[in-house]
């Protein structure tokens, strides 16, 4: 091949590629240009290219707006109070679970892995209406004593959604590659079992916490939806998401819905793009072995 | 001094460490599951006068329940067929069959979901006792097989685009992946916009590079597009998952191979097809089984974009079993369908477990 073909072959790659970037990314930049412009202009805009420019009247009028009609900053800030402690919970919860199977012989280990993993094909949506009986009825310890009943609160969105199969399936495969030597040795000298996960074990999890971690995240920030929808009604502990329904009805508020969309989305985009590596390699985590 | 040996048991230490992740598995998802099978054999709802009682199958005969009817053209006196003004035959009116209880009770109260002719004629109906239902389940079907093959088709071809030693190439893999992390709730929000029948990006666009050939549609409004929309954003949105699925699988397959092709002189496609193809097994199994089993619970789309609608065109099983079962309080019906949706992608999952297990 000489080298002028080999140039243009390049320059078809690259043309290649980026037009299938611009199929990914056109929604994404119309949302965030839109949310900066008055509805009437937008709705001018999105007949020419200008949909993706930000151009003519810009200002942060549909973001003020978008503020007052939902307390926005307390959706934010109890989706991600939602999110953060059931993620740390569920990184506890499940590398401990996982150590137990991996290390430890004790009577029901099989059983117990087998139901747990057996539970990763059931989706949560079949399972939403039992579920919302069992935590009506649950107990909890409030400020005036025992009260039975989880609905509208912080826990009931947090401690259905701490242990989950996939979760305990990473850490599982992860420890097992794991030189069992190490944790051998330590119990020769003496260490005890919870001394060999948190002095020995968990140093070496890295990888995994990771991975976990940002799956759950996403799982967790993203999702909520179907679920608060049915067990909060009060705007104190509703997510982010659910805070769209006060948008839905208004057709006609577009630059509004779009400024909403993007405080959604800015976030998960920038924590994204900061640890592109670290997503891409969680996501492919969970295809490696099946 | 204690000695690890595989032997040893240490039933107080595993009880208690692996005891948490079990307890909250058990409570939140293993007892709800046990609970809508039971629920699904019930006429239970949310809010009732009555006990509970156990009612064997109806919930799913009432969901599944189907039968057929064939009808022939009415008849003149003189033997020729009946005609409307535009010359078309004239059929018995179907509720002289559906609302004969004594006569036909295997019609009694179904309705008619479709219908095809032969001969010349006669008219043979599908009549379905739940027809919300069977369409839930046909769109929640047609969903799964227009998205699985195309979804995991464009995944591979971008995948094996992505692995191409280019500079800069990282930069794309990173765009591609980029609506992986939106939520599919904003995702849904948003393309409301661009699927718009007036003002739509996507009418706006289209109308631009066909230079004005391509008239504007209502793409969510219109009983023919509105669910082949839902899919192509299902596919824009989850594709560059798998492709990265696909990635990994790719870089598993050794680089020796590739490099014993080159010299016997392959061309790119019998390096596809007799190296790579084969090495990516296992990855398209799973690939599949993830796909389906991810689009069989169609949902935030459906409520966020078009709640079922035009005309049943959208309908999904899970949408379905939300209506009935929290909207409607109707506990029964919305388990019924929880456990023919868990059934369904079971039986998936078991097919996939087959397909492995035969090629070791």
């Amino acid at each position: 091949m000489s080298k002028q073909e080999r140039l243009l072959r390049m320059t078809g790659q690259y043309l290649l590629l980026s037009w299938i970037a611009l199929i990914f990314v056109f929604p994404i930049i119309f949302m965030v240009v839109s949310s900066l412009k008055p509805d009437l202009q937008l709705l001018r805009d999105s007949a020419s290219f200008r949909a993706f420019l930000p151009v003519g009247d810009i200002s942060f009028e549909n973001y003020e707006s978008a503020f007052g009609r939902a307390p926005i900053i307390r959706f934010l800030f109890n989706s991600v109070l939602i999110t953060a402690v059931t993620l740390l919970c569920s990184l506890l919860v499940c590398s401990l679970g996982a150590f137990a199977f991996v290390f430890l012989n004790w009577f029901g280990r099989e059983l117990l892995l087998t139901l747990i993993l057996a539970t990763f094909i059931v989706p949560f949506e079949t399972i939403a209406i039992p579920l919302l009986m069992i935590v009506n009825s649950l107990p909890w310890i409030g400020l005036d004593g025992i009260y039975f009943g989880w609905l509208n609160s912080y826990q009931v969105q947090i401690i259905p959604f701490i242990a989950d199969a996939l979760t305990v399936f990473l850490f599982v495969q992860y420890f097992r590659d794991l030189p069992i030597e190490l944790v051998e040795a330590a119990r020769a000298e003496g260490a005890s079992w919870g001394q060999v996960y948190r002095k020995i074990v968990i140093p070496l999890s890295g990888p995994v916490l990771a991975t976990a971690a940002i799956l759950k995240f996403l799982m967790m920030y993203n999702n909520q939806f179907l679920w608060p929808i049915i067990v909060v009604q009060e705007e104190t502990y509703r997510p982010i998401m659910v805070g769209l329904q006060y948008f839905f009805q208004l057709n006609t508020a577009w630059g509004e819905i779009m400024a909403y969309l993007t405080i959604i989305t800015v976030p998960v985009l920038i924590f994204y793009l900061t640890l592109q590596r670290a997503f891409i390699a969680s996501i492919a985590a969970t295809g490696v072995k099946g | 001094m204690a000695t690890h040996s595989p032997l040893k048991l240490h039933n107080r230490s595993g009880w208690l460490m692996a005891g948490p992740a079990f307890l909250l598995i058990f409570t939140f998802m293993i007892l709800p599951f046990l609970m809508a099978f039971g629920f699904a054999f019930t006429n239970q709802r949310l809010i009732s006068p009555n006990p509970t009682e156990f009612v064997g199958t109806k919930n799913f005969e009432a969901m599944l329940g189907f039968s057929f009817l064939t009808l022939e053209a009415e008849l003149q006196s003189d033997g020729s067929i009946k005609r409307n003004s535009q010359g078309e035959p004239i059929f018995p009116r179907l509720r002289s069959f559906t609302r004969n209880e004594k006569e036909y009770p295997q019609h009694f109260r179904k309705r008619d979901w479709f219908f095809w002719e032969h001969e010349e004629s006669k008219r043979t109906y599908v009549l379905v006792a739940d027809i919300l239902f069977m369409k839930a389940l046909f769109n929640t079907v047609v969903f799964v097989a227009m998205v699985a093959p195309l979804q995991a088709g464009l995944a591979l071809l971008l995948a094996l685009l992505i692995n191409q030693p280019l500079r800069g190439i990282n930069f794309f893999r990173t765009i591609y992946f980029m609506p992986v992390v939106i939520s599919m709730v904003v995702v849904s929000m948003l393309w409301r916009f661009i699927y718009d029948g007036q003002n739509g990006l996507l009418n706006s666009l289209l109308d631009m590079f066909s230079f004005g050939v391509i008239p504007p549609v209502d793409w969510l409004g219109n009983p023919s597009t509105a669910l082949s929309a839902i899919i192509a954003m299902s596919v824009w949105q989850g594709v560059g998952f798998h492709m990265v699925i696909w990635l990994s699988g790719l870089q598993t397959i050794p680089g020796t191979l590739y490099e014993a092709a080159k010299i016997e002189g392959a061309s790119r496609w019998q390096v596809f097809r007799y190296i790579t193809w084969p090495g990516l097994r296992n990855t398209a199994i799973l690939v599949m089984v993830i796909i389906t089993m991810q689009a069989f619970t169609l949902y935030p789309q459906v409520q966020v974009m078009t709640r079922g609608g035009p005309l049943d065109s959208t309908q999904s099983l899970v949408f379905q079993m939300v209506i009935r079962g929290y909207e409607k309080q109707d506990i029964a019906g919305g388990s019924a369908i929880s456990v023919f949706l868990f059934l369904f992608v079971l039986s998936i999952s078991l097919f996939q477990r087959w397909i492995t297990r035969e090629r070791k």
